[in-house]
């Protein structure tokens, strides 16, 4: 196997590569030879600024654009070549909400699963299992217009677990959610990476990266430094470590 | 099933030859052999259960938000009650075909109000797509492992269903109103109907796909709505706009609108116009086309708006 090989081992094995990526909106660079990769198990904070090309990021991850150059992997699979066989084996969370409110939690997550080609008691079933994993399982019959901002997004985080994925992408989760909500938030998201699902988080948040996790900040479409959190800091607070690498700027 | 039961993950499945501990970040060199579980196969099954639940949610969401369905209604209700009453004296029609008897003015316009409720839902459900709350549907649509021209077929049966529900309520409100088809001509008007819907909403997939200007109501009415639908037989026959003006007579003819205005106006009165049929499924087919190109996600909208 080819120095290329390995370094797409933790896609090939369910989790995330990404190699040499570069991406342009016209003349605009948005991302130019961004490469990490992320282990199954393992939860990933993609740490940037607004702007820094979190979301450009996530479009190609998640297909929904191609990149000009690089490879992705992902979920077991090359993105470019199988797209669709990528997708099956991945849960997206978006930064924009896609629920919807008239609809209760369980139909919502029936619509999902009828996408991934899952209905009837099989789909129920695994609706009920995602739904208890996020400690949301009593509220299947509320109308998702009832639930607060901290259990929308849990449900969501359960929708895109119900196709079993080996990769979940969640893209600012915590966007609009109070300190508490937040909390339980990233804390359920470390437990999911503990069962051995891979997680990618993108925030600009440092607090809600662990010590133990692993790290890849972005800075105007490039990676500035990837690593386990603690290694990068060395002993300095993360919040710190962001700062110097990646500086947030006026008004991106 | 308890909750032990649960979905766990990769690491009971993988192959063994992943390492268990392998650090996160430029994990070493494990053979790439087979990786993760293998996708699950889609078969038709999945096809059909994401077709009716796309289907289904659309006529919920329709259902339950009322001002939508309210408007959808009253909009071709005013036409036909208001306008087409100012009218009827100042526009004199002959015996066109597929009619073979003088007819009213009501009775001319409500096949091309039937066409226009479509055309209006075709690029509703669009512009929701270019600008609202349904971008987050989108994408969670299109990231579904299955295919996406399948899926854009799914939107697009989901939103000619819709329709045919409110051209139905609409000619039901007509009928009650006085203005009625032959018996048998609700039922032949229902393919017609069909794959008009499909046309139009394919021409709203499309636009949605390639114009990202258009991010307002106000300028789809104005650059799509209105001429499309003046530009077409639905409220005056094409030989008074030839009269007028043999342009826009020409402009009439090449409108696909048009097209699908006659072919349910005949198929109304239980006649099958094959020109019409012929252009509206023409039109179809190049709408379609367009929106593919436009959801390719190596080329068209996403690419500039992925953000």
């Amino acid at each position: 196997m080819g120095a290329g090989e390995g370094a797409l081992a933790a896609g090939l094995a369910g989790g995330l590569s990404v190699q040499g990526v570069s991406f342009a909106y016209g003349a605009r660079e948005a991302l130019r030879d961004v490469g990490f990769s992320v282990a199954p198990g393992r939860f990933c904070a993609l740490l940037g600024p607004n702007g820094a090309g979190k979301s450009t990021l996530f479009a190609l991850l998640t297909g929904l654009a191609t990149p000009a150059r690089g490879r992705i992997v992902a979920a077991g699979a090359d993105l470019g070549r199988a797209p669709r066989a990528a997708l099956a084996r991945m849960g997206v969370v978006f930064q924009q909400p896609a629920i919807d409110l008239d609809l209760s939690v369980r139909r919502n997550m029936r619509y999902f699963a009828a996408l991934h080609g899952l209905s009837g008691r099989e789909a129920d079933r695994r609706i009920d299992a995602a739904l208890e994993r996020l400690g949301m399982r009593e509220r299947a019959h509320e109308k998702a217009r009832a639930l607060n901002g901290g259990h929308r997004r849990r449900m969501e985080i359960a929708r895109a677990l119900v196709h079993d994925p080996s990769l979940l992408l969640l893209d600012e989760p915590t966007a609009g959610l109070d300190a508490r909500a937040r909390a339980a938030l990233v804390a359920h998201v470390h437990d999911l990476a503990e069962d051995g699902v891979c997680v990618l988080w993108a925030t600009h948040l440092t607090d809600e990266v662990r010590a133990s996790d692993d790290v890849v900040i972005l800075h105007r479409g490039r990676v500035a430094a990837a690593g386990r959190a603690d290694e990068i800091c060395a002993g300095r607070p993360l919040a710190e470590t962001f700062a110097a690498l990646a500086p947030a700027e006026e008004a991106a | 099933m308890s909750a032990g039961s649960a979905p766990k993950s990769a690491p009971e499945s993988a192959p063994e030859s992943v390492p268990e501990s392998a650090p996160g970040l430029r994990g070493p060199g494990a053979p790439g052999a087979g990786g993760a579980r293998p996708a699950p196969r889609l078969g038709a099954r999945a096809h059909l259960a994401a077709l009716r639940a796309i289907v289904a949610r659309e006529a919920l969401r329709f259902l339950t938000q009322r001002a939508r369905f309210f408007a959808a209604l009253v909009r071709p209700l005013v036409w036909l009650l208001v306008f087409a009453a100012g009218f009827r004296a100042a526009l004199g029609l002959s015996i066109t075909p597929p009619y073979q008897t003088y007819v009213t003015y009501e009775v001319y316009i409500v096949p091309g109000l039937a066409a226009m409720i479509q055309l209006f839902n075709g690029m509703q459900s669009s512009l929701s797509l270019v600008h609202d709350r349904e971008t987050g549907s989108m994408r969670l649509l299109l990231t579904s492992p299955l295919p996406r021209w399948w899926l854009l077929s799914c939107k697009l049966a989901a939103g000619c269903a819709v329709s045919l529900l409110q051209v139905y309520v609409f000619l039901a409100a007509a009928a009650l109103w006085g203005v009625r088809a032959p018996l048998e001509g609700y039922a032949l008007a229902l393919p017609a109907l069909m794959l008009t819907g499909l046309m139009l909403g394919a021409m709203g997939l499309a636009l949605s796909s390639t114009i990202t200007q258009l991010e307002n109501f106000a300028g789809v009415m104005n650059f799509v709505i209105f001429p499309t639908f003046f530009l077409s037989t639905a409220l005056y026959p094409l030989w008074k706009m030839q009269e007028s003006s043999p342009l826009l007579g020409r402009i009439c003819e090449l409108n696909p609108f048009t097209h699908a205005v006659e072919l349910v106006r005949f198929a109304l009165y239980g006649q099958m116009n094959w020109a019409a049929a012929g252009w509206t499924a023409l039109a179809l087919a190049a709408f379609w086309a367009l929106a593919m190109v436009g959801y390719d996600p190596a080329r068209g909208l996403m690419r500039r708006r992925a953000r």
